[in-house]
């Protein structure tokens, strides 16, 4: 019976946007890890008689965002007081947008362009977030103390349509969703510092009925407890409808110590928030030639890129992919591929998601932070990709990079890595490993070709692995001469 | 020259004088302020004296005056209504729950006041939150009316307006929402200006009716008026609402000449309930420009009947949110509780006064669920009509003649436990609040010794045009130079009131 219960999910995401200063007052938007209440003033503490005046960048990255998410974007859009009372609300209501938000009826679509699916944009309009509130013990008593430094902080809420079928769907979503925000460069998608928090609704439905009792998780800020919310949620709501459980419209949050939803309120009647039109505020109107000005100046998007990458550099679909999750690397990618040619840009897109990210993993440490340029590295696989150096000297050089910062020639002539390609100098060194080694010669000469690679790394390993192979490989062939016929054993 | 004669001056007067080095800034500030020392024990016009603050901006005017710096406000003493920010200086609001509060910023109109040399005597008495038609409402005391000590001085800048026409200060500030400046002047006599909704600057002005809120000036003549909105109008950037239009020099308009003005009696308000003295002064006035050479003509605003009522939607909508701040947890008045909503609640519970209370409840009413098309949305769209009537009328007269306020100054206590009829003082200057139009109150005329006012109501920025004609009906009348009595309450509280 259950089996043909489909979950319905759909995600409202709140993301703050990087402007300097705060949505309706001059107070800097930069409070993380500020001390409680520096980042204040008689606004957004809530002192009466001050007013509002309105961020004009946070309301055009709004516009930036509608557009980029395809959304109709209104002439007039107005502010909106939503009441209601709470300690880290300082002035007893948000100002918010009700009726008329900035942009409505976009779409958003998720995965890769050959399997791509569309989940809907209800709505994206423009608030401010409010102060938090900590509950702890003080001198014996529990004490609430409130934190305005958040206050005020421009907000964009993005509503989803339930569109989206499973928690996969909705985690790409919110990962999608946040890819193209950074692009856009409105949010700085840090998720640990809340920069972007996820509500979701969920709800399942039988095949041909309306979807059954909406519940909503609220405040997740990862993308594993997107998905393990609506995992746990959906099994949840399973149980209880197989069970002949009724559910209840609530709202739930995730906790996860417990690695579960757990009951927050029931909603026994509508919050009432008393929404009308924010007097203190005039209306944001955009004319045609602003809106047109804005949609021209947008960023290339992510799908956009991926698949410009593709074509532009001959990269595969899953490099392109990984280059593009992060604007930076993408950026890093370009910058270096032009430096690197005549290299291929699969080998820097190689090299780029291959050793770079693996070192920038493992120290923790992000583009904007190397100590080298894209260029450097570009030159870095040029030489690689020349001959010049060996690909092993290459990871080594890449790795002293990544300490000195200085550039890869200067690396390679400070540790003399540079490939040995002199004949003389070769045949010496050949000739050795080749009276050091007289059974594998033998063997050889046995019929055994694959001896001759083992001759080859012996030379490159006596050279301080600086020899260039296809070199070597010809001086031994014509020391050796070629292989005699294969006897007993076959060659390998 | 008497003592007495330096609390009567006008701005012109006195500025004249102060500029001639006849007299001191110091001088007159020490006149005004033995001048609430007299009286304000009667009166109650004054919640706060700032004594100090005020000599001290008394010498610093005086040392600008000596260095030749010359502006018209300089050195004059002042009042504020206590609902003006005043930084490190008390501002209560006419209630409990800011009794203890201490701004830490000026307001925008205080700022520009206190640029111009103007000494600040003091904070003046209010209805609680500017909600009002007394001064009664003032979480306080009430503020008595110096022509008769046992009348209300109207409200809700009763304070204001008390103090400017028993001379304790040069003029004072108050606020206007729907007649706060305006029948507080037409009750004691004085003249009141509320101008066009954005002229003047609201940021500091603890908000009632955001869309509604206008502070403007309380004088004893329309020239007074006219210096004193010159100093304080303009664009604020602060404040999103203001209008950016050029402030014209005000006093230079005022010519003393209306004729060939065409200005519109409506009929409207001149309707029930009106009392027949009011109506008699009025109908004097109108006699009186007649004379002067305006072409009187009647007209029509036909939605007058509805501004009350849609005010008493869309005002205390606004003030239900405004208000909601007022929690105990950053400032004022914080009475603890079991927790967070138990605090919020006996906070509130105790710090504001029942008409206060009955405006939130209102508000919150008519924004409910289910309620908000009926009540609130209607109401705008009505206030829509209310501003096209005058859009309308506008395009026929250059200016409207109304009375101020249905009745002369009542009794204190005669209204307070009817809030409906209460309301009803504001009958006729709710609607310019609503159209957001200027409108100046005048002395127009006695009825049984006690003043009676008039309205003249101009299109958005016809501040000049306003004044023009007020000052015109002034140059030839003497009402606005009778001084009240300002003798003492003969009920069971005299002489112990304080
Ligand atoms: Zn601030």
């Amino acid at each position: 019976m259950t089996g043909e219960l489909v979950p319905v999910i759909g995600l409202e995401v709140h993301a703050q946007l990087l402007t300097q200063s705060k949505m309706f007052c001059g107070c800097s938007a930069a409070y993380a890890n500020a001390a409680p209440n520096t980042h204040c003033c008689d606004l957004c503490s809530g002192m009466p008689g001050a007013l509002p005046v309105i961020n004009q960048r946070a309301v055009e990255m709004t516009l930036m965002t509608a557009l980029a998410l395809h959304c109709e974007v209104a002439q007039i859009s107005k502010f909106d007081r939503k009441n209601y009372s709470y300690p880290d609300l300082p002035k007893g209501y948000q100002i918010s947008q009700y009726e008329q938000p900035i942009g409505v009826q976009g779409w958003l679509d998720l995965g890769d362009e050959m399997l791509s699916t569309r989940c809907g944009i209800i709505r994206v309009h423009l608030e401010e977030d409010t102060g938090k509130t900590s509950h702890v013990s003080l001198d014996g008593s529990d004490v609430s103390l409130v934190d305005y430094n958040r206050c005020g902080i421009p907000l964009m809420e993005i509503v989803g349509a339930p569109d989206l079928k499973s928690p996969e769907a909705a985690r790409d979503f919110f990962s999608t969703l946040r890819q193209i925000l950074m692009y856009l460069g409105v949010c700085d998608g840090n998720l640990q510092e809340g920069s972007m928090r996820a509500d979701l609704n969920v709800s399942l439905r039988k095949a041909d009925r309306e979807p059954g009792v909406k519940v909503e998780v609220k405040n997740l800020n990862s993308f594993r407890s997107v998905q393990r919310a609506l995992e746990y949620e959906i099994e949840r709501q399973r149980e209880a409808v197989s069970a002949g459980h009724p559910l209840v419209q609530e709202t739930r949050g995730w906790s996860e110590a417990r690695d579960a939803t757990i009951a927050q309120r029931t909603k026994e009647y509508a919050d009432d928030y008393r929404y009308f039109p924010e007097p203190d505020l005039p209306l944001i109107t955009f004319s045609a030639d602003r809106v047109a000005e804005i949609r021209q100046s947008l960023p290339e998007m992510p799908a956009e890129k991926r698949s410009r990458l593709r074509r532009e550099y001959g990269i595969t679909a899953e490099a392109a992919h990984v280059l593009t999750a992060d604007l930076a690397l993408s950026d890093f990618f370009e910058a270096a591929a032009l430096a690197a040619s005549p290299a291929t840009g699969m080998e820097v897109a190689n090299w780029s998601h291959g050793d770079l990210l693996r070192l920038l993993h493992e120290s923790q440490s992000e583009i904007a932070s190397l100590p080298f340029s894209a260029a450097d590295f570009g030159r870095l696989i040029a030489l690689v990709s020349g001959a010049r150096i060996s690909n092993a000297a290459g990871k080594q050089v890449l790795e002293a990079m990544f300490e000195t910062g200085e550039g890869p020639e200067t690396i390679v002539e400070r540790l003399n890595l540079s490939q040995m390609d002199d004949n003389e100098a070769l045949t010496e060194i050949v000739k050795t490993v080749i009276s050091e080694n007289p059974g594998v010669v033998t063997d050889y000469r046995r019929g055994k070709a694959a001896a001759l690679n083992v001759l080859l790394g012996k030379t490159i390993k006596a050279s301080g692995g600086r020899a260039n192979p296809s070199v070597v490989r010809s001086i031994l062939e014509n020391e050796l001469g070629l292989p005699g016929p294969p006897s007993e054993s076959p060659a390998g | 020259m008497q003592r007495d004669e330096l609390n009567y001056l006008s701005i012109a007067e006195a500025s004249d004088l102060l500029s001639r080095r006849e007299i001191s800034s110091v001088e007159l500030t020490e006149a005004a302020l033995r001048r609430v020392e007299e009286c304000d024990g009667r009166l109650n016009a004054m919640l706060l004296l700032t004594s100090d603050l005020a000599l001290l901006q008394a010498r610093h005017a005086d040392e600008r005056l000596a260095r030749g710096e010359f502006t018209p406000l300089c050195g004059i003493p002042m009042g504020l209504k206590d609902i003006f920010s005043t930084r490190s200086i008390p501002t209560t609001c006419g209630s409990r729950i800011l009794e203890s509060y201490v701004p830490q910023f000026n307001a925008t109109a205080v700022d520009r006041l206190f640029d111009a040399g103007a000494v600040l005597i003091g904070k003046t008495n209010m209805d609680e939150f500017a909600m009002g038609s007394s001064t009664e409402n003032s979480a306080f005391f009430p503020t008595r009316n110096p022509w008769d000590p046992e009348r209300v001085p109207g409200g809700s800048s009763g304070g204001s307006a008390a103090a400017v026409a028993s001379g304790e200060v040069v003029f004072a500030m108050g606020t206007d929402t729907g007649g706060s400046i305006r029948q507080p002047a037409a009750l004691t006599g004085t003249v009141g200006l509320k101008p066009t909704y954005g002229r003047v600057s609201r940021y500091g002005l603890v908000a009632f009716g955001s869309s509604l809120d206008q502070p403007g000036p309380i004088t004893r003549s329309v020239r007074d008026v006219a210096v004193v909105l010159g100093a304080i109008a303009g664009r604020d950037p602060r404040d999103s609402t203001s209008i950016d239009a050029l402030v014209p020099d005000y006093v230079s308009g005022l010519t003393g000449d209306v004729r060939g003005l065409r200005l519109g009696v409506p009929n409207e308000y001149f309707a029930e309930g009106m009392s027949s003295e009011v109506r008699h002064a009025l109908e004097l006035a109108i006699g009186v420009y007649r004379d002067l050479g305006a072409a009187l003509q009647p007209v029509s605003l036909p939605m007058t009947e509805h501004g009350l009522s849609t005010y008493y939607v869309i005002s205390p909508a606004e003030a239900m949110a405004n208000l909601a701040r007022f929690d105990g947890v950053r400032y004022g008045l914080c009475e603890r509780g079991a927790d967070v909503w138990e605090m919020f609640s006996r906070t509130r519970e105790t710090g504001f006064g029942s008409e206060v209370k009955r405006r939130i409840l209102l508000g919150t009413y008519v924004l409910s669920a289910g309620y908000y098309d009926a009540y609130y949305v209607k109401a705008q769209r009505v206030r829509t009509l209310v501003r096209q009537d005058f859009e309308k009328v506008f395009e026929t007269v250059d200016a409207l003649i109304t009375p101020t306020a249905p009745t002369p100054a009542f009794r204190l206590g005669e209204k307070v436990s009817d809030p409906l009829q209460m309301y009803l003082s504001d009958v006729y200057t709710v609607p310019a609040s609503m159209a957001g139009v200027p409108a100046v109150s005048i002395p127009c005329g006695f009825a049984h010794d006690l003043p009676v006012g008039l309205q003249v109501i101009g299109p958005a920025l016809g501040e000049q045009l306003v004044l023009r004609v007020a000052h015109a009906f002034e140059q030839s009348t003497d009402y606005h130079l009778a001084r009240p009595p300002l003798r003492e309450a003969n009920t069971a509280d005299v002489g112990s009131d304080s």
